[in-house]
């Protein structure tokens, strides 16, 4: 049995889900590969040869492979996957974007996002949003899997000491141009990866008042997210949206403030590990899935958080 | 230019899943359906292209039981021009369903196909990449703002930390993610009018396309319920407990 896992990172360091892609594939049994694609990545490279659990990396140092581009990472790994049973990796928005072409062009299935590995076919997967876990087989040769990182520790990034080989194959399919990119300059961690957040729901009541969870948010060095009635009543953006059609979250404490609980809601942060809700209606349907909640009037719960954290 | 629209028939958005007694699968007998919420956003993206006088002609496409045309009547009524439905009466993998969606391209030469991100009930967000590697095309994925110039179309993608724009040369697929549109309603004389648009009735097997087992669904469950906590009455003692009983402040 042998593994070929996908790191991912920004050309310059190892991306910590890809650990938490260490730990499910180990769960697998056998080898584990690490493919490095990207462009003067060696220092990824070299992290990644501390890893614990690695037995060899792999990389692809050419400038096609700089931004990730789907059509010429999925062509390289499909070269690679003669060698492997399984090919996996943390489902991030570069690898959402790759695998199912992967699999595609192996023709075989793609097992999206899993939470739990079952034996080496069998894993554990959410569907409709959380709402039901499905435990699936694939009837592939080669299992092509995509990992949700909360659910798997973190592999230790140091202690390991793996070769590493170079692997000299350009692909450079064309089609596809970069052109741009924006990236959040927030001084806030990113919502799906941070181990903190705070959510405001209409009880918000306006834009400006986002800015009281904001504060909170700072204190605690936590992401901000909305309920979809705050997004659709205009208080912030929908890239905040926590829920069912939104961002699905699972950090360490999750705190929603003035949010009522609707399931598309729910859906979106229960896998979170510590909830506490604040809403000053005591019946309101997300106390019954907070561990800690305070009934009381956000306005003056939020100042008073702010002031004694 | 011609657009596809491949849309999904699912379990409304607002209905709470409840897993059947056996742990087959999730009950959906006498639940409300509805179009999928990114397939919706796809059908608004094709029709503001062709608004814009991009787009000439929209064809939705949807693969399911005789239901599912419910859902091609809205996205006709809502501004596609003609459907295709091939019908069957098994949930297909994203995988054949990307190999029949490819051969629909091939039959209608479209130049872009735009479809929603993943369904709201299987979750995989896999079909549109496969369409494009089987095709392939190039692919822009997560899409929140789309552009035709000329032989290309930009797609602004959400990424991780951020948006990301990629130059894609036509034909294309797109998927569609929460902020590229607001989908609008659909007005009752278009309604009505939708009822005699053109709908045609395909089966795989026209298609040349049979379907193959790659993943076997052992068991679905409901997950571990969690268990209303505590209420406490001041911030000192919610202070508290996230510091000494949680620990994760």
């Amino acid at each position: 049995m042998s593994i070929l896992l996908i790191a991912e990172h920004d050309n310059s360091t190892l991306n910590p889900a890809t650990l938490s892609a260490v730990t499910a594939a180990s769960q697998l049994g056998g080898d584990i590969s690490i493919l490095v694609a990207g462009s003067g990545c060696q220092s990824v490279a070299d992290e990644a040869a501390q890893v614990m659990g690695i037995s060899k990396v792999l990389l692809a140092d050419n400038a096609c492979y700089e931004k990730g581009l789907a059509e010429n990472l999925s062509v390289l790994i499909v070269e690679l996957a003669a060698d492997y049973n399984h090919i996996i990796a943390a489902a991030s928005s570069t690898i959402k974007d790759t695998m199912p072409r992967v699999a595609a062009l192996l023709d075989v299935g793609q097992l999206s996002e899993i939470v739990a590995v079952e034996s080496a076919d069998t894993f554990k997967r959410p569907i409709y949003a959380g709402n039901a876990i499905a435990t699936v087989q694939s009837l592939d040769t080669v299992k092509v899997i995509t990992v949700r990182a909360s659910a798997f520790e973190k592999a230790k990034a140091e202690g390991g000491n793996a070769n590493t080989e170079v692997v000299d194959v350009v692909f450079d399919i064309g089609g596809s141009r970069f052109v741009s990119e924006e990236l959040v300059k927030s001084g806030r961690p990113e919502l799906t990866a941070a181990s903190t957040v705070i959510s405001g729901g209409r009880g918000l009541g306006s834009a400006e008042n986002f800015s009281l969870l904001e504060k909170v948010a700072d204190k605690l060095g936590a992401a901000v997210g909305a309920s979809r009635a705050a997004v659709d009543a205009g208080f912030v953006s929908n890239d905040l949206q926590v829920g069912q059609t939104g961002k699905i979250v699972a950090p360490e404490l999750y705190i929603a403030v003035g949010i009522s609980g609707a399931i598309q809601h729910l859906a979106g942060m229960k896998e979170s590990k510590v909830i506490v809700a604040i809403n000053k209606d005591g019946e309101a349907p997300i106390f019954q899935v907070a561990d800690y909640g305070l009934v009381g009037d956000l306005f003056e719960v939020l100042p008073e958080l702010e002031t004694k954290l | 230019m011609k657009i596809i629209v491949s849309v999904k028939r699912v379990i409304d958005y607002n209905v709470k899943v409840r897993v059947k007694s056996d742990n087959s699968d999730v009950d959906l007998s006498n639940v409300k359906m509805a179009l999928n919420p990114f397939c919706e956003i796809a059908v608004e993206e094709a029709i503001r292209l062709k608004e814009a006088g991009i787009a000439s002609e929209i064809v939705v496409v949807s693969i399911g039981p005789n239901a599912v045309q419910e859902q091609l009547r809205t996205a006709m009524a809502l501004g596609a021009d003609r459907a295709i439905h091939i019908e069957t009466d098994s949930q297909p993998e994203p995988l054949n369903v990307a190999k029949l969606l490819a051969k629909v391209m091939e039959v209608e030469a479209p130049e872009l196909v735009i479809l929603g991100k993943q369904s709201i009930d299987s979750d995989n967000n896999q079909v549109g990449q496969m369409l494009a590697a089987l095709t392939r095309r190039p692919q822009g994925t997560f899409a929140s703002k789309v552009t035709v110039e000329g032989g290309d179309v930009l797609v602004t993608r959400e990424v991780d930390g951020g948006l990301r724009t990629l130059s894609l040369t036509l034909p294309a697929i797109v998927t569609t993610d929460l902020r590229l549109n607001e989908p609008r309603y659909a007005k009752l004389p278009d309604i009505m009018k939708a009822k005699r648009k053109p709908l045609e009735v395909k089966t795989p097997a026209d298609f040349g396309v049979e379907f193959k087992q790659h993943i076997s669904q052992l068991k679905v469950e409901t997950p571990a319920q969690r268990q209303a906590g505590i209420k406490l009455d001041s911030v000192d003692a919610l202070i508290d407990k996230l510091k000494n009983e949680a620990k994760v402040i």
